[in-house]
């Protein structure tokens, strides 16, 4: 399905955290996102003007949950000035939002629960996965104040790096256990070293993984070229082609 | 409507090239985007004559209010693009199509802009003389008598509308349209982006894949400005005005300084139907507009 050409005004109508993450939920009635879609995000009034007098560009945030009647709500984790002027928004305040954009996860077959591997913000896409056709969560976070996020999963398994919450150490460790006891898809999203150890993992075990990808983004629709990923056909762009690949096709 | 190198065009706003990939966008965007197409003419990303991956990522650096690209024209190729990228355009485009090109010498020109003649689907042509010498590391259009001289090749190649795409990274750019006009152009078009380094943070050397890359966005508006009002003062062929455009008011100001049609580059990226905004807005004669 097409998204609706143009940028357009949302208000923020959900602000809550969880941790360090912060949840904003926007009105958007007009369009219906897949889980791993993405949207281009902007603050209505004062984007611009923090850190490096940035941002200037809209910021790509992943579509956490699609909610009844037009709610969109997205997930953030402060790392610069786009996501600190985006984790400031008010309720009442408003977004300007371009999407929802991008190639998602694909359905699983029927009957099939599959491995949903996140770590840190990468989380965010899996949370949509999990609303629209189940899977067992397996979650990575730095410590147990991260792991707050959680809760926005049903019964997930959690490991953190220091021991704080959960299994003590690295969630491809939770994913190699799982596999052990069935063999199922794998849905990630992550920093790119988790990325690498899950496709890795996936290969040993012979089951298919899509991984959710990250690139520097201009525009989130094809137009810039800027957002490529090395792939075994040469350059993808992410925005378009991703940002959801198999991870078979990955260079 | 607007007359412009014997096209009749709907409003003056037109797309910068490789801002805006109208086969991507229908992909995303589906039919709306024709309805309410936002350029009154579309310019092709620049086609080279074999095809070129573009450069190792990272590809964007974010300034302060504008962007540092080193895409490297990736493309596929004069051959692709006639077999596979002009039939998909002639079936889609409700505007007339300008096909933006660069060759490193003026035989590689030439021989793009003979295959290019039989093409009913190309209005008219954009050269992209932003290419560096592999010689002097200079772009070849940073010299005005090179620049005549490449244009006395070329030109007789083609009996298509030419619009050179001057380079901002030179001495005298008015001397530089002076020079594509005595060659032969039917237009000029400026500003291509401005020479700029980003460095990676911590210190480690150039952020870019490609090493240095261009600056666009609003950070150039003023230097664009300069420059075509310069260029047109300086040439009789029509000028197309570009660099950090992002509102009816910022359009206004480069028509005011000579220009016949304005291009939005950046723009575009932040909202997909920027055009239609600002062709409404120079409709309108709205000058006070928050971007
Ligand atoms: C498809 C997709 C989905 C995403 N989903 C989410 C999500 O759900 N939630 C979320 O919080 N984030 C998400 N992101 C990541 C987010 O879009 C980026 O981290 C964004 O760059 C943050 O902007 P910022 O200004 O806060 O940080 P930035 O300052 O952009 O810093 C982020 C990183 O970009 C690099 N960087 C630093 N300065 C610059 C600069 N001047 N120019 C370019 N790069 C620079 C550095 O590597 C830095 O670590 C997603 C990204 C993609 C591509
Ligand atoms: C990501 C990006 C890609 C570009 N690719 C091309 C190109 O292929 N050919 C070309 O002639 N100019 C290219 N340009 C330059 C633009 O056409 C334009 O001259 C410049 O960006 C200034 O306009 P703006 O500030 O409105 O973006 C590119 C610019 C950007 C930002
Ligand atoms: S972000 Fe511009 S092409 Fe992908």
């Amino acid at each position: 399905m097409s998204a609706p050409f143009g940028r357009r005004h949302a208000p923020l109508l959900i602000r809550r955290t969880y941790g360090p993450y912060v949840v904003l939920g926007a009105g958007d009635e007009s369009a219906r996102a897949q889980p791993g879609q993405f949207y281009m995000l902007a603050s209505a009034e004062r984007w611009g003007g923090g850190d490096g007098e940035r941002p200037y560009l809209a910021r790509a945030v992943s579509v956490m949950s699609v909610g009844d009647e037009g709610l969109m709500e997205f997930l953030l984790e402060e790392v610069g000035p786009g996501t600190k002027r985006l984790c400031e928004l008010e309720v009442g305040e408003g977004l300007l939002i371009v999407g929802p954009l991008g190639h998602g996860f694909d359905e699983p077959d029927a009957g099939v629960e599959p491995l949903l591997v996140g770590g840190g913000i990468g989380i965010a896409p899996l949370v949509a996965v999990q609303e629209a056709w189940g899977g067992q969560a397996l979650l990575g976070f730095r410590d147990a104040e991260h792991a707050k996020a959680a809760e926005l999963f049903t019964d997930p398994l959690v490991s953190t790096d220091d021991g704080s919450r959960g299994h003590h150490g690295f969630v491809t460790e939770l994913l190699e256990a799982e596999l052990a006891k069935q063999s199922r898809p794998i849905y990630a999203c992550g920093p790119p070293a988790m990325l690498h150890a899950v496709r890795a993992v996936a290969r040993t075990h012979e089951v298919d993984c899509e991984l959710a990808v990250e690139a520097p983004m201009a525009c989130g629709f094809g137009a810039c070229y800027g957002c490529v990923v090395a792939t075994v056909d040469g350059y993808r762009r992410v925005c378009v082609d991703g940002p959801v690949f198999d991870g078979a096709v990955l260079a | 409507m607007i007359e412009f190198c014997g096209l009749k065009l709907r409003h003056p706003v037109i797309n910068a090239s490789g801002c805006f990939d109208v086969l991507a966008a229908a992909r995303v965007f589906g039919d709306e985007l024709f309805e309410q197409f936002p350029f009154a003419a579309y310019v092709s990303k620049t086609i080279t004559l074999r095809a070129r991956a573009g450069n190792p990522p990272p590809r964007l650096w974010e300034s302060a209010a504008g962007l540092i690209n080193s895409i490297g024209l990736p493309n596929g190729g004069l051959r692709a693009y006639l077999e596979t990228d002009l039939p998909a355009l002639a079936a889609a485009l409700p505007v007339p199509l300008i096909t933006n090109v660069m060759g490193s010498t003026p035989e590689e020109v030439g021989e793009i802009l003979d295959a290019l003649e039989a093409e009913a689907t190309v209005a008219a042509i954009e050269l992209n003389v932003s290419c560096p010498n592999v010689a002097t590391g200079l772009d070849i259009g940073a010299d005005p008598d090179g620049l005549e001289a490449l244009l006395h090749h070329v030109r007789p190649r083609s009996s298509k509308p030419l619009i050179v795409k001057l380079t901002p990274n030179t001495a005298d750019v008015a001397a530089c349209a002076a020079g594509a006009q005595a060659g032969g152009a039917d237009a000029v078009s400026l500003i291509n982006t401005l020479r700029a380094l980003a460095l990676a943070p911590g210190g480690s050397g150039a952020w870019l894949g490609g090493g240095s890359g261009g600056l666009s966005g609003p950070a150039i508006r003023t230097v664009a400005l300069a420059q075509v009002s310069r260029v047109a003062q300086r040439v009789t062929i029509p000028v197309v005005g570009m660099g950090g455009v992002a509102s009816g008011a910022d359009a206004r100001d480069l028509l005011d300084a000579g220009a016949t049609l304005v291009a939005v580059g950046t723009e575009s990226f932040r909202d997909p139907a920027a055009g239609s905004r600002i062709a409404r807005e120079l409709d309108d004669g709205f000058t006070q507009i928050a971007h």
